[in-house]
C-alpha cells in the first residue's frame, strides 16, 4: 500500500474492481462501449452475455493484455496504467482456456506461477499447500496434471489464482465443460471465498443458473454494453421480470434493452 | 528479489519442460548430426579443404561446418521456441506469464533466456558427439564459447520472439521457415566461406554479410579457437538489442498481440 495512491470510496471502503466509462474497438468494431461496473470486496458480480458481447475483451483490459483507448481501471484503488505492478499483484484469474502445464505436477506448476509474482519457494509451498487442502486436492500435489480429471484441473486453477491472496478474483467461464455437480461444488467455493475472505469477484459466464438470486450481483453485456447492472432481485424487479432468464434473454435478443 | 525468482521459476519450468520432451532433445541433434556426417561428407569433395581465419592451416570441411551447425541448433531452437509461444498464446498459459505484475519486458527477456540455456545444452551435446567423431575445436573454445553462445542464443530467440508475436495464428508459422529460417541459415557462412560466396556473386555476398546470423556463426566460429571477432561481437549485440526491443514491444499491450488470436 504505503506510497501508492489508493482512491477511497465515501466511508473509507475500497471497490476490489472499479472499471470507469472503458471503451475498445478492433478496427472498425466497437468490443466495448462505455462500460461502468464496480465490484466491492466480499461481492461476487457475475458479468452475463452472449458469445461476443464483449465479455473476453473486458477481461483483456483488466488484466492489462490489452490496454483501453479510454476510461480507467482501478484494481483495489490502484489505477492499471500508473500503478500497473501494485494492481495487478491484486489480481487472481482463471481463464477460459485450462492454461496448467499438462506434463508438469500440480506442484511444479503452481511453484511456477508463484515465482512469476515473485513469491519465495517457502511462502510458496505453505501457500500451495494452504489452498489445496481448502480445495480438498492435497493428494494430488504430486500428481502430474495430466492425469487429473477436468473438475481436478478447474480446482487446481482456482487453488494457483489464489496463492498470492488477490483481493480481486477474475473467472472467464470457469466452468464450462464441467458436469453439473463439479460446477456446483466450483460455484460454492467461490461463494465461500467471497464471503469468507473478502475477495471480490467477477465472474464472466452465460450459464444463469449459476447466479446466487439472493447474493449476486449481475452486470448483463450485450454488443459491448451494459444492459443492467446491480443486485440481481433488485435488476430483476426494476425490469419487472419473474425470472433472471426472461430478463437476460429479452436484453440479449437482438438489439437488447428491454 | 521477485525478479530473480520470476527468472529462476521460468529457467526452471523451461527446463522442466525440457526433459519432459525428450524428442524435442533428439530430434535437435539429429539435423546437425545429419549434415554433419552425410551431408559434409558430400559437401568436402565439392568445397576442397581451405585455409581461412580463424583457422591456422587446412581444415576439413566438417570442422568449418561446425559452428554454422552450432548456429543451426540455436537458429532451430530460437523458432521453436517463438512456435511454442504462439501455441501458449492460442491456449493460454502466455496470458498468465503476461499478467504477472513484474514489467513486460523482464517477463519476456526471462523467457528468452530460459529457452537460450536450453540451447545451450544442446549445443553442447552436439559438440560432445561431434568429438565423438574426431572433429573438435581447441580445447579451451569449449569453455571461450559458453557466453558467446548465450548471445547468439539470445540474438536468434529474440528474432524468434519478434516472429510470435506478429503471428496470429500457428498455421501461419510455417511461413516462417520458408521466408525467414532458410534463407538466414542458407544466406549466411554456416555452410560455406563468404569469400566463396563472393567470387560468384557479389549480391550474395553482400546480403550474407549483413545477415545478423553471419555474425553469430563468426563468433562461435572465432570463439571456439579461442578467438573474438569483435566485428561479428558488435553486429550480434547490436542486432539483439534491436530484435528483443521489437519483441518487447510487439507484447506491448497497447498492440494487443497477446490478445489478437482470439
Amino acid at each position: 500500500m504505503s506510497s501508492v495512491a489508493v482512491r477511497e470510496e465515501a466511508g473509507g471502503r475500497i471497490a476490489a474492481l472499479r472499471v470507469s466509462s472503458v471503451s475498445f474497438h478492433y478496427g472498425d468494431l466497437t468490443a466495448l462501449d462505455d462500460v461502468s461496473l464496480v465490484v466491492d470486496a466480499g461481492q461476487v458480480n457475475v458479468l452475463l452475455g452472449p458469445n461476443g458481447a464483449g465479455k473476453t475483451t473486458l477481461f483483456s483490459l483488466i488484466t492489462r493484455l490489452l490496454q483501453p483507448r479510454s476510461g480507467q481501471i482501478e484494481i483495489t484503488g490502484r489505477a492499471l496504467t500508473s500503478h500497473t505492478r501494485e494492481a495487478l499483484g491484486q489480481l487472481g484469474i482463471v481463464f477460459q482456456q485450462p492454461t496448467l502445464d499438462l506434463d508438469l505436477s500440480v506442484a511444479q506448476n503452481l511453484h511456477y506461477f508463484a515465482s512469476l509474482h515473485g513469491i519465495s519457494r517457502a511462502a510458496a509451498q505453505a501457500s500451495i499447500e494452504r489452498e489445496l487442502g481448502r480445495l480438498n486436492m492435497l493428494d494430488s500435489i504430486n500428481r502430474s496434471v495430466r492425469r487429473l480429471n477436468g473438475g481436478h484441473r478447474r480446482r487446481v486453477e482456482l487453488a494457483r489464482a489464489l496463492l498470492h491472496d488477490p483481493q480481486l478474483l477474475l473467472l472467464d467461464e470457469p466452468t464450462i465443460g464441467l458436469d453439473i455437480p463439479t460446477r456446483r461444488e466450483f460455484v460454492e467455493n467461490v461463494h465461500a471465498l467471497a464471503s469468507e475472505r473478502g475477495v471480490g469477484v467477477l465472474w464472466a459466464t452465460h450459464l444463469i443458473d449459476e447466479v446466487d438470486l439472493a447474493l449476486d450481483q449481475v452486470t448483463i453485456l450485450h454488443r459491448g454494453k451494459i444492459q443492467a447492472s446491480g443486485a440481481a432481485h433488485a435488476v430483476m424487479q426494476e425490469k419487472g421480470f419473474q425470472s433472471l432468464e426472461d430478463l437476460y434473454e429479452s436484453l440479449t435478443s437482438a438489439g437488447g434493452e428491454a | 528479489m521477485s525478479w530473480w525468482r520470476c527468472l529462476m521459476g521460468i529457467t526452471w519450468r523451461e527446463l522442466l519442460r525440457f526433459t519432459h520432451q525428450r524428442g524435442r532433445f533428439f530430434s535437435a541433434l539429429v539435423r546437425p548430426l545429419l549434415w554433419l556426417l552425410v551431408f559434409a561428407v558430400g559437401f568436402r569433395a565439392a568445397l576442397g579443404d581451405s585455409i581461412i581465419a580463424p583457422y591456422r592451416s587446412y581444415v576439413t570441411y566438417q570442422i568449418y561446418v561446425i559452428p554454422g551447425l552450432v548456429g543451426m541448433i540455436q537458429l532451430f531452437n530460437g523458432m521453436q521456441s517463438s512456435l511454442s509461444m504462439v501455441y501458449d498464446r492460442e491456449v493460454g498459459s502466455m496470458r498468465m506469464l503476461l499478467t504477472s505484475p513484474l514489467p513486460r519486458w523482464w517477463l519476456l527477456t526471462s523467457k528468452l533466456l530460459a529457452s537460450v540455456l536450453v540451447s545451450v545444452f544442446q549445443v553442447y551435446a552436439f559438440l560432445l558427439i561431434a568429438g565423438l567423431f574426431g572433429f573438435v575445436a581447441e580445447p579451451i573454445g569449449y569453455l571461450y564459447v559458453m557466453p558467446v553462445l548465450l548471445i547468439t542464443g539470445m540474438l536468434l530467440g529474440s528474432i524468434g520472439m519478434f516472429l510470435s508475436s506478429a503471428i496470429r495464428q500457428l498455421e501461419n508459422f510455417a511461413g516462417v521457415m520458408n521466408f525467414v529460417v532458410f534463407p538466414m541459415f542458407f544466406l549466411s557462412s554456416a555452410l560455406y566461406p563468404l569469400s566463396s560466396m563472393r567470387e560468384n556473386s557479389e549480391l550474395l555476398y553482400y546480403l550474407c554479410s549483413i545477415n545478423p546470423f553471419t555474425h553469430a556463426v563468426e563468433l562461435i566460429r572465432f570463439a571456439l579457437y579461442v578467438q573474438w571477432n569483435v566485428e561479428s561481437l558488435l553486429w550480434t549485440s547490436f542486432a539483439t538489442a534491436v530484435f528483443l526491443t521489437l519483441a518487447v514491444w510487439g507484447y506491448k499491450p497497447d498492440r494487443g498481440a497477446s490478445a489478437r488470436a482470439r
